[in-house]
């Protein structure tokens, strides 16, 4: 079964999701990858505040290609995780509840999800047409000069993922490597 | 002795840049489609059907097929016959990724200083050239855009003699386990043995890029190739590393002689999106 969900993703919306579960996501969900992370962590070192409320919102790891005339989208597929995982904590400590990306995250960042309901969504790496076609609205609010790297916020419908990390720390990546082992093993 | 106009360079290297971005090659497509078909069902196998959908609609719209759309690797192999005119030859491929990167509207993921400053070129310059010069009075370019989620994933390590073919298995096993869902499998393997720490490295990129059926002629490599494929897909990280049989679509073994001291090893790591293509002028 395919859970829709619509952001903001309440803490209760959060807590209802177990790793494995496909999701479409629909709503406004804001992009940041390693340059922007720096800077919004660096930010909070200043105690200025953030370009957008992270309060139960969802980050999409992803630096996407140009935008082509006429179209709202370029291409978009997860970048991989694990390079944020020096900043996710910080962020989910002040309110964020999701994140999209691919590839493993370090323990320091599930301690800190299980502490705040915090989910990680796996989305498919290299798919970046199929992906970008869910974006419906882009539109820069913040580093402008980073480029692809830049803070965009983006309006999605049924935006494809997978929960990979739920709120109590199950893991995807863990359950499905051993339910392949497990069938060779029968 | 024959000429070309370094023109004329500029435009094959746009042109590529754009239609690798797009166009995913017929034998990794066909691939993905046989894994498809191989898999119990599942995750694996719906992640298989989007990544055959996603290549679809790449090649259909030309839209990327990854928004990584990479860092330039260009090999170029240059006949000693070809005298080259009209301006320098390296600046005019440069201006070939600039012009390919701008007009595809491919994403630019380079920056300046490695370190300290980490600003963008805005144009996805320099490129990474690597020059070798044959008989003849051809040019043959080979361009692939290489992401970096898998590139990451990449190791070297110097073997010793005494470690064998069993060092090589492990050490291979090793770094495919650790790349994982990082690297967005089912990946791509090329392994380079031999030569010496620099030339590992090139080997195992040009293995990368080797067709899919591709087999090392020796039948001692084309063996191990097949058991290390068998083992890599036994690991159970699957496409997407949501679990299944597909880890890798493929891997093949480049070597060369090396050292009596040494058996320097790379693995290149590519993701499902291997991405390159020849031409010859």
């Amino acid at each position: 079964m395919i859970k829709k969900i619509t952001t903001p993703l309440t803490s209760q919306v959060a807590r209802s999701l177990r790793a494995g579960d496909q999701v479409l996501i629909s709503g406004t969900i804001y992009t940041g990858r390693d340059a922007a992370h720096r800077r919004l962590v660096e930010m909070l070192d200043r105690q200025e505040p953030l370009p957008f409320d992270v309060t139960d919102a969802i980050i999409y790891y992803v630096g996407p290609t140009p935008t082509p005339p006429g179209a709202v989208f370029g291409s978009g597929g997860p970048t991989t995780s694990g390079r944020m995982d020096a900043y996710a904590p910080r962020l989910l400590a002040l309110g964020l509840r999701g994140m999209i990306g691919k590839g493993y995250r370090s323990s320091q960042v599930v301690e800190a999800m299980k502490a705040n309901d915090g989910v990680y969504f796996g989305a498919i790496g290299g798919a970046g047409a199929v992906i970008g076609a869910s974006v419906k609205k882009c539109e820069i609010i913040a580093f402008e000069d980073l480029g692809p790297e830049a803070i965009r916020r983006l309006e999605v419908e049924d935006f494809p993922a997978v929960v990979v990390i739920d709120h109590e720390g199950n893991n995807l990546y863990e359950q499905g490597r051993q339910a392949y082992l497990d069938s060779l093993a029968k | 002795m024959r000429e070309i106009n370094v023109n004329l360079i500029t435009q094959t290297i746009a042109s590529l840049c754009r239609s690798t971005c797009t166009d995913l090659p017929q034998d990794v497509y066909d691939r993905l489609k046989e894994a498809r078909a191989a898999e119990k069902g599942g995750m694996a196998q719906k992640t298989l059907d989007i990544l055959i959908e996603n290549a679809d609609i790449s090649k259909q719209k030309k839209i990327p097929i990854c928004q990584d759309t990479g860092m330039a690797c260009i090999w170029l192999k240059v006949g000693q016959e070809v005298h080259f005119v009209g301006g320098d030859l390296n600046e005019a491929i440069q201006q070939g990724v600039r012009q390919g990167y701008e007009e595809g509207y491919l994403r630019k993921s380079i920056v300046y200083d490695p370190v300290f400053d980490r600003v963008n070129t805005q144009d996805n310059t320099p490129a990474m050239i690597t020059y070798e010069i044959v008989p003849g009075d051809k040019i043959e370019i080979t361009l692939a855009p290489k992401g970096f989620g898998s590139e990451n994933m990449s190791q070297i390590r110097m073997l010793k003699p005494s470690d064998g073919v069993e060092g090589i298995k492990s050490f291979v096993l090793n770094v495919v386990e650790s790349a994982g869902a990082n690297a967005c499998p089912p990946m791509v393997i090329g392994v380079g043995i031999g030569g010496n720490f620099d030339k590992v490295a090139l080997l195992a990129k040009q293995a990368m890029m080797a067709p899919i059926e591709a087999h090392h002629p020796d039948k001692r490599y084309a063996d191990l190739e097949d058991e290390l494929l068998e083992r890599i897909n036994q690991l159970g990280i699957g496409p997407a590393g949501f679990g299944g049989g597909t880890t890798a679509l493929a891997l093949h073994i480049e070597t060369a002689p090396t050292h009596i001291a040494g058996m320097p090893v790379a693995v290149a790591i590519c993701c499902h999106v291997s991405r390159h293509e020849k031409v010859i002028l």
